[in-house]
């Protein structure tokens, strides 16, 4: 069940809150208590914008329990615009569509459902980014 | 510190063994190992494993396996390091000889796995992937891996064939090995044609699910060798990095490795040039393919074409899965450190039939845990 895990994790789940360090200003995700680059312990939650561009990706064809078994199922690696990597399930997408360096958003769905009386958790995951028409 | 040797070793076959239990596992490579040696001269056990508490509902491995192996009151813990588990046991029994605490250690490392079904176990392993960050969104160890491969072919221009070596040479090394799992070759049309598990990782890139355990005693005194050709321990080191791949400064550098190769071979006195064969870990091919680069072997983006030129074969300039591999001999998580460490002491002592490396008288062993958060790196001489 695992609730009060649910519950700790909304922050970066639902709002991609990470974390700005006081000392020399780099910003992480996930959040961090002590800086990897300065050592720098004071930080402020960072809530980062969402938008990128795909690092890396991967369609699998074996889960793990508890994810629904909907195929494709996407997994990518997206480099944020404001700096950090974030590792995320890819949306919206089939998996031809898919190119290194294209441009990626987030949005928020259903991530796994912890069984039948379980949880639904809900997070970020990453789509690309709509042509505009025009 | 002092010289540390193996004087001692024993394994189970390796594969998906229905009939053995963890505790069956572990006592067999236990007195296989002590054959001959009084077991009350073994000051220390150390277990290596990574997941028993899941996979065999069995914790508590150091009281547990020196109880059935009959090893009496003797100092017993586990260590965990993930899939390197086997090499932190190893470094923790060699850390106990070279520092002059305990005269004789054992070192069993074993791991349980085909109890549950495949699903379960991949969620098992995948514990040891950053929790939150990584596996709450569903990636196995292979999607992990398969991210890291994709993006190491985009930089270098690679195609998914360029990877088959790997596969073709473990697999032609593990059938000489009668421990092996997988004791059949394969051909690069076996690889073209294997089924994708995450894409580009297909099944050839990837180790099975495997039960086995693997023991060594580790000794200051040669002379406890016997009759056997004396293999010393002449460097032992291990490094970390960021647990999850994302965060990691650069994903296509193993640092762990290239940390852990470096002080292993400053300890030694040696350099990659000098090394008869090395066992790495190719729980997947591009994992095989990083470590070559970060352990000196290759140059970065050049790993693979070690593979592809034939230079990874028993006669080839770098041997490595010479006697099978994670990919062919199997990978029971938590024991393939000291497995590695075994088929190292096969190829030294020239015991490794078919597969034999000609002259091999220097070994390196580089054990992984998790995407390359955790590296140990040995290096073995033979002595005469």
């Amino acid at each position: 069940m695992e609730l009060p895990r649910y519950h700790r994790l909304q922050g970066a789940l639902y709002r991609l809150e990470g974390s700005r360090c006081n000392a020399c200003g780099t910003l992480h995700f996930p959040a961090r208590a002590v800086c990897p680059g300065c050592g720098g312990t004071e930080h402020l939650p960072h809530r980062f914008k969402g938008a990128g561009t795909l690092w890396s990706f991967s369609e699998l064809y074996q889960l793990q329990r508890g994810h629904p078994k909907d195929i494709p199922h996407l997994v990518g690696i997206i480099q944020l615009d404001e700096g950090p990597r974030v590792l995320a399930q890819i949306t919206d997408a089939e998996p031809e569509e898919l190119s290194i360096g294209m441009r990626l958003e987030m949005v928020t769905r259903l991530i796994r459902s912890l069984g039948e009386d379980g949880l639904r958790i809900y997070g970020y995951k990453f789509r690309p980014v709509m042509e505009k028409n025009g | 510190m002092r010289d540390v040797y193996i004087i001692g070793t024993g394994q189970t076959p390796i594969g998906e063994l229905w009939g053995h239990s963890l505790k069956d596992l572990a006592v067999e490579a236990t007195v296989k190992a002590l054959y001959g040696t009084d077991k009350q001269a073994v000051d220390c056990l150390v277990v290596g494993n990574m997941c028993s508490g899941i996979l065999a509902s069995q914790e508590s491995l150091g009281a547990f396996v020196a109880d059935y192996a009959g090893l009496g009151p003797v100092e017993a813990v586990k260590v965990e390091s993930a899939c390197s588990s086997g090499g932190a046991a190893f470094r923790e029994g060699y850390l106990r000889v070279a520092s002059g605490t305990a005269e004789r250690v054992l070192v069993v490392a074993v791991e349980k796995m085909s109890d549950l079904l495949p699903d379960s176990v991949s969620s098992s392993l995948a514990l040891a992937a950053d929790g939150d960050y990584e596996n709450l969104h569903g990636t196995t160890f292979a999607a992990l891996n398969a991210l890291i491969m994709r993006r190491y072919m985009h930089e270098n221009g690679y195609k998914c064939e360029d990877f088959a070596g790997f596969a073709i040479n473990a697999h032609r090394n593990a059938v000489s090995n009668e421990n092996a799992q997988f004791r059949r070759p394969v051909t690069s049309k076996d690889y073209a044609n294997a089924t994708i598990v995450a894409s580009p990782i297909n099944l050839l890139d990837s180790s099975s699910i495997s039960d086995g355990a693997g023991a060594v005693l580790l000794s200051a005194d040669p002379k406890d060798s016997g009759s056997a050709r004396k293999v010393r321990v002449v460097g032992s080191a291990a490094a970390t990095d960021t647990i999850a791949v994302a965060t990691r400064k650069d994903p296509l550098w193993l640092s762990a490795a290239e940390i852990s190769a470096r002080r292993a071979f400053s300890q030694a006195g040696l350099e990659p040039g000098d090394i008869d064969l090395f066992e790495l870990h190719d729980a997947f091919s591009i994992m095989a393919t990083l470590s070559l680069e970060a352990a000196g072997f290759a140059p970065r983006g050049r790993g693979v074409r070690l593979a592809m030129e034939g230079e990874i074969v028993p006669n080839g300039k770098v041997p490595i899965a010479t006697r099978g591999g994670l990919k062919a001999r199997g990978h029971p998580v938590g024991a393939t450190g000291v497995l590695q460490v075994l088929d190292a002491v096969a190829q030294l002592r020239g015991q490794a039939g078919g597969s034999q490396v000609p002259d091999a008288r220097t070994a390196m062993t580089q054990n992984i845990g998790g995407s390359g958060a955790s590296i140990y790196t040995h290096i073995l001489v033979a002595e005469d």
